[in-house]
């Protein structure tokens, strides 16, 4: 049954089918009860299955996330939402010194099933702390996974597969495009869907490779339809898995086009996007016809809401950054 | 200040659950009448004696440079045998890194904790068939699991009767600062958790006395989060028994969370690489030798001629034997292989990991005569 959904309500929909399928799944955070959580992407989830299903957290993200590592260790499967990436810090020890750690300090004998779910990045007028990308950090730390959904359709599938997957794995939700909508199969084989950790081209194209995952997708995809009609074809591939990353599609890619631009809201420093240059320029050295060239947010503070569209990377600074490739 | 509001370590005798003074007087509590069977105390006995001197082995090994470090429980035996003994078969132990007792307690090889500290591996007993989970390095974290845990087996409907299981959750006097702490009395404390906080105040953390982390009895704590709290002496093995087997019976049968303050005294160092001559004074540590948890014990036996010499003897070799025993395995473990620096890093693998591995063994590979 094919229908119409958000990125929101696919999500929703996600969550909904996980928790029929499996008993053991529990959906836990702050306002994801009676309200639905501050996005409604657990609307009416609380209603349906309860309160021992649906629970509405104490306000302390390093407890919720703790409390789920102990209902993992008796076999449930918690998914955490922690309301916006700004507060995730007070939780930072339990995610990266335990759920990270605990298979790996247990030889293999703990596993610790837990999704923690985060609305991220800018382009909603928020005030500070509601607006950050701080996928690098959990990118950044083994024994954690990391993904990041930009359509409805991913968005269904992704959470089903993360709340599925033995690992401990951070869903980065891009919130700015929670009211995007997009075809969605809700009966979809999820053993058959597209796999959780692999990249995907969302968008073929023969000129340049254009790198993005989460809110970023449609902004990389909105310059290529620009970036079309100047008659550049850019071929824009959905990262989707952030660690490990999935990059034997880019280097094909780049092996191809032979220019390679990475685009995500984060700053650049130390980013995702250095590393995705740095190894696709060893895979790829003898094919670019220029440096890999990164379009970030500023390497400042995320800054005031009236500022973010000049922080935020957009078209047209995606397509600077293209126009640069051609200039080696 | 009333009688037992003092927090300092030696500043006045504080109020407490005692059944069986230094002295080794056995005396009543009104809250607390357990009789114990003379075979029961006997096994006290028994595990206060080896737990010490497995310990007593593992300082010694670090010092002729067999272990990394190791952190000693010397002077808390009575608390860590005391709240190990009384939990069922069905409970659920979350350690801190030192709770050499506990795990001896609960059946896991002595040599597990020593694999740990010596750096062959990252702790790696299984927490499922030991009912105790593996220490845990970072100060409180492991509160907030244990009570995740607790808040699990509501969820399974296993309180309300006397098979019903409950948590115990280890942590120290220094623990109780941080935030992990206060928020899983917080969590424990609305959802009604079947759980029970042990807190060994053992006066230091490192160098840092009591008076640094608090202003209250730690006990009293418990109060501002709605759930009771009990000081028991934490050098008196029975005592220690009685108040973790009534919390742990009361959390079972769905009466919630409580709180144990264990008040004894850290004898040694935080750690061997610790030095507390460079913080406290000779005298203190002195007061507290004359509180030893296994002397008292000794004493009653004695007195009650429910042990005799002979006794004391079979206990004093086999604890010998046991710590001969553990020093030759630790002498004998093998350093694990490379390659098991990329083992269970997730439990569905990375292609990260993998090619890394893949990489460094061909590094490896790559010296002459190589037998990784």
């Amino acid at each position: 049954m094919a229908e119409t959904l958000t990125i929101g309500k696919a999500l929703n929909a996600g969550l909904r089918r996980a928790l029929e399928t499996d008993p053991k799944v529990v959906i836990m955070g702050e306002d994801v009860g009676k309200l639905g959580g501050v996005f409604r992407i657990t609307d009416g989830l609380q209603k349906d299955f309860g309160e021992e299903r649906v629970i509405d957290t104490p306000l302390a993200e390093s407890g919720i996330i703790g409390t789920a590592v102990g209902l993992a260790l008796r076999g449930y499967r918690p998914v955490c939402e922690i309301q916006f990436d700004g507060f995730v810090y007070p939780a930072f020890d339990q995610i990266v010194s335990q759920v990270a750690k605990m298979h790996y300090r247990s030889q293999g004998k703990v596993r610790l099933p837990i999704v923690i779910r985060i609305p991220f990045g800018g382009g909603i007028g928020a005030v500070e702390h509601h607006s950050e990308s701080p996928e690098a950090y959990f990118a950044h730390t083994a024994g954690l996974k990391v993904v990041s959904c930009s359509s409805p359709l991913d968005a269904y599938v992704m959470i089903q597969q993360a709340i599925a997957s033995d690992d401990p794995i951070v869903f980065f939700e891009p919130k700015r495009r929670y009211y995007e909508k997009g075809e969605v199969d809700l009966d979809i084989d999820l053993a058959t869907a597209y796999p959780l950790h692999a990249s995907r081209v969302v968008r073929p194209g023969r000129d340049v490779t254009v790198l993005a995952y989460g809110p970023m997708v449609r902004t990389a995809l909105d310059a290529a339809t620009a970036a079309a009609e100047e008659g550049r074809e850019l071929e824009v591939i959905d990262l989707r898995t952030l660690s490990p990353l999935d990059l034997d599609p880019v280097y094909e890619s780049v092996r191809r086009t032979g220019r390679c631009v990475v685009v995500h809201e984060a700053p650049s420093n130390v980013g995702l996007g250095a590393e995705i240059a740095a190894r696709v320029t060893e895979e790829c050295f003898y094919s670019l016809e220029a440096p890999v060239l990164r379009v970030t947010g500023f390497d400042t503070p995320y800054p005031a809401a009236r500022l973010e569209e000049e922080y935020l990377p957009d078209l047209d600074r995606v397509l600077d950054a293209v126009d640069r490739t051609f200039g080696w | 200040m009333a009688k037992g509001d003092v927090a300092g370590p030696l500043s006045g005798e504080p109020e407490y659950v005692q059944l069986l003074t230094p002295e080794g007087e056995r005396v009543d509590h009104p809250e607390y009448t357990v009789d114990f069977t003379d075979e029961e105390l006997r096994g006290f006995y028994r595990d206060l004696v080896i737990v010490r001197k497995l310990d007593t082995e593992a300082t010694a090994l670090q010092r002729q440079g067999e272990l990394g470090i190791w952190a000693s429980l010397l002077g808390q035996e009575a608390a860590q045998v005391g709240s190990g003994r009384a939990l069922r078969p069905q409970d659920m132990a979350f350690p801190t890194y030192r709770e050499h007792g506990v795990l001896y307690c609960r059946g896991i090889d002595p040599i597990m904790p020593l694999s740990l500290f010596r750096g062959v591996d990252l702790g790696g007993w299984d927490p499922k068939e030991f009912k105790t989970q593996m220490y845990t390095i970072v100060i409180g974290a492991q509160t907030l699991h244990a009570t995740g845990y607790a808040m699990g087996i509501a969820k399974d409907g296993k309180v309300g009767g006397d098979d019903g299981e409950a948590v115990i959750v280890y942590f120290g006097d220094g623990a109780s600062s941080q935030g992990d702490v206060n928020e899983s009395f917080v969590w424990a404390s609305v959802f009604n958790a079947p759980i029970v906080f042990f807190c060994q105040n053992n006066q230091y953390a490192i160098s840092e006395p009591i008076e640094r982390q608090t202003r209250v009895p730690l006990y009293r704590r418990a109060a501002g989060f709605g759930f009771p709290g009990v000081r028991v002496d934490g050098n008196d093995v029975l005592a220690s028994y009685a108040v973790t087997r009534a919390a742990l019976d009361a959390a079972r049968h769905g009466q919630g969370p409580t709180l144990i303050e264990a008040y004894t005294y850290r004898m040694g160092p935080h750690t061997t690489t610790d030095d507390p001559t460079r913080y406290r004074i000779a005298s203190e540590v002195e007061a507290w030798q004359a509180r030893d948890p296994i002397a008292r014990l000794r004493t009653y036996l004695e007195k009650q001629q429910i042990a005799d010499e002979t006794f004391f003897a079979e206990v004093a070799d086999a604890a010998q034997r046991e710590a001969l025993r553990l020093r030759e395995r630790v002498l004998n473990m093998p350093d694990p292989a490379p390659t098991a620096i990329f083992d269970h890093v997730y439990p569905n693998g990375s292609p990260l990991v993998d090619a890394e591995r893949e990489r460094f063994v061909a590094y490896l590979d790559s010296f002459e005569g190589s037998a990784h």
